[in-house]
């Protein structure tokens, strides 16, 4: 939020002076309101089952300790978070920096970036299931190449999970990295290669370590999107590896509210603790409002 | 160095690739004859436009996320809106603690949000509702209300408004002939990706739907649960090409909102 708008130097006569400071209180409190009605204390009401069942108390925190359907739970989504991280790191910070240094194809190469990012995650979930499948593209394409006699199974495993997570969120990487690049100056580059280094050694000084906050940014935004993920385990991954989400929805179903929520409340501290601790980092805030807008 | 380049242009050719093959994919397969799900499709029809259009399961859940999506717009805009105008002139905590509990949806994961609501609605009979639909996507549209449309405001020349209100305007007319005017463009793009987040969402509607309110998501989800016939790449394909027809309408704004911070600001 900008303070472009604020308090204007003229006071028109006919306003009184608290009418005018009760302004921009009356403007927000609806909206407040709302989200305060259908959203804050609708969480937060299911969030307090975990805690006040029978009495006020912590045991259903503790009990996760010893519970080993929590325990693989808790680690098949981490470990999915940083599978995801890493690959769209990997491929991110190519295509930021393709995207950032494309000159003509620039405003192409955008759509082709943005439009998977709002397709809904539903659609493109489905799209991994055609392209996975016994019969999809890529097993047919091997068959065709040789390299395997049968169908290989590809859906319904982690692998797929990874894979299409990684393509679903590849999008939130790419944006923060290229505004960070964007935001480097030219002459500090032609300065590094006019002074005699090599292309890759220009890169590994200069433009690497300034594009850092758009890589923190990006980094802290794929993890903490992945560990809530539903929709995609639940429809490319394998019967077994059930993802925090998947567990939440089930013990829903189970009508378990106090686990449920517990699960809920590890989830989102999870995330938010992510959140405040990257907040410390210097450009991350900045490389965030980019992405939101 | 040209052989670089060359490198270079090839490694960002097939990250494009990956990003662009699915969704092409996709509506390649909703045009094959086929009747069961293979790639590369045998021969090529429109079978599975046609079921789509010819069947009311189809069409009724598609008309009432369009519907749902339609109210979420009108409420989120307005709501945020209203919201952006006095949120940048508000004393420093309250906008703080303002801003966090109105953006707070994009981070917090859906699914928390998801049985939050589906916990407090059920209590009051409210599952299974389309006005539970729109008041729940209403939570998640807002943020993106919110800064699309501070954004633009932050983009205005506060001097306009200072010069409407200097000429005697009260402050209600300054808004709608000034103001309004100004940041229009921001508020079409919010209202654009208000609709994406409705007609799109799922994990909320698969909670609140029950079986009274079954939108277009909670029917492809409910249908790929059993199989993966192609019908569901026809609705796909629709959905991909609605989706770009509002973003290239975001895209053509956001040139205006541009056009108009740089006429305003010279």
């Amino acid at each position: 939020m900008s303070d472009a708008v604020a308090t204007p130097a003229f006071t028109a006569p006919t306003v009184s002076f608290s009418w005018r400071r009760a302004v921009p209180l009356l403007l927000v409190a609806p909206l407040v309101l709302y989200m305060l009605v259908f959203y804050a204390v609708p969480v937060i009401s299911m969030l307090l089952r975990s805690v006040n069942e029978p009495t006020w108390t912590l045991a259903n925190y503790t009990a996760l300790a010893d519970d080993p359907v929590f325990i693989k739970t808790f680690s098949i989504t981490l470990n999915t978070a940083f599978i995801v991280t890493l690959a769209t790191l990997l491929l991110g910070y190519p295509m930021a920096l393709g995207l950032v240094r494309a000159k003509t194809m620039a405003p192409l190469i955008l759509i082709v970036i943005l439009l998977p990012f709002w397709t809904s995650v539903l659609v493109r979930s489905y799209a991994w299931m055609v392209l996975l499948g016994r019969h999809g593209l890529i097993n047919e394409a091997l068959l065709a190449a040789g390299f395997i006699d049968r169908p290989i199974r590809l859906l319904n495993t982690p692998l797929a999970t990874q894979i299409a997570m990684t393509h679903i969120l590849l999008p939130y990487m790419i944006l923060p990295i290229a505004n960070a690049l964007r935001q480097i100056d030219p002459s500090l580059e032609r300065a590094a290669s006019g002074l005699g280094a090599t292309p890759w050694r220009t890169f590994r000084q200069v433009t690497l370590p300034l594009s850092m906050p758009g890589v923190a940014a990006g980094v802290l935004l794929v993890f903490v999107l992945s560990l809530g993920f539903y929709i995609t385990p639940a429809m490319v991954g394998g019967p077994r590896d059930i993802t925090l989400s998947m567990l939440i929805a089930q013990s829903v179903d189970q009508l378990n509210w106090a686990y449920a929520a517990t699960l809920a409340a590890v989830l989102l501290a999870t995330a938010l603790a992510l959140i405040a601790a990257a907040q410390r980092l210097p450009g991350v805030g900045n490389a965030f409002k980019m992405n939101m807008r | 160095m040209s052989a670089q380049r060359l490198f270079s242009a090839v490694v960002v050719g097939l990250i494009l690739l990956f990003l662009a093959l699915p969704i092409v994919v996709v509506g390649v397969v909703s045009f094959s004859s086929a009747t069961y799900l293979t790639f590369p499709p045998p021969a090529f029809g429109l079978n599975w436009y046609a079921a789509y259009f010819g069947s009311a399961d189809w069409l009724r859940p598609t008309w009432l996320s369009i519907w749902v999506a339609a109210c979420v717009v009108v409420l989120s805009t307005v709501l945020g809106t209203l919201a952006s105008l006095g949120i940048a002139r508000l004393p420093r905590p309250l906008r703080v603690m303002a801003t966090g509990l109105i953006l707070s949806p994009l981070i917090v994961p859906v699914i928390v949000v998801a049985i939050g609501i589906y916990y407090s609605f059920s209590r009051y009979g409210l599952i299974g509702t389309p006005i539970a639909m729109v008041l729940a996507h209403t939570c998640l549209a807002v943020p993106f209300v919110v800064t699309s449309v501070s954004a633009s405001l932050a983009g205005i020349d506060p001097r306009l408004e200072q010069a409407a209100l200097g000429l005697g305007a009260t402050p209600g007319s300054t808004f709608w002939q000034v103001t309004l005017p100004l940041i229009r463009p921001g508020v079409l793009v919010g209202a654009l990706f208000a609709f994406i987040t409705s007609f799109d969402e799922l994990v909320v509607s698969l909670f609140l739907s029950g079986s009274g309110a079954i939108t277009l998501p909670r029917r492809m989800w409910d249908d790929l649960r059993f199989q993966i016939e192609p019908t569901i790449a026809a609705v796909s394909t629709l959905t991909i090409v609605l989706t770009a027809a509002l973003l290239f309408s975001a895209h053509l704004l956001r040139k205006r909102i541009d056009q108009t911070r740089t006429a305003t600001s010279s």
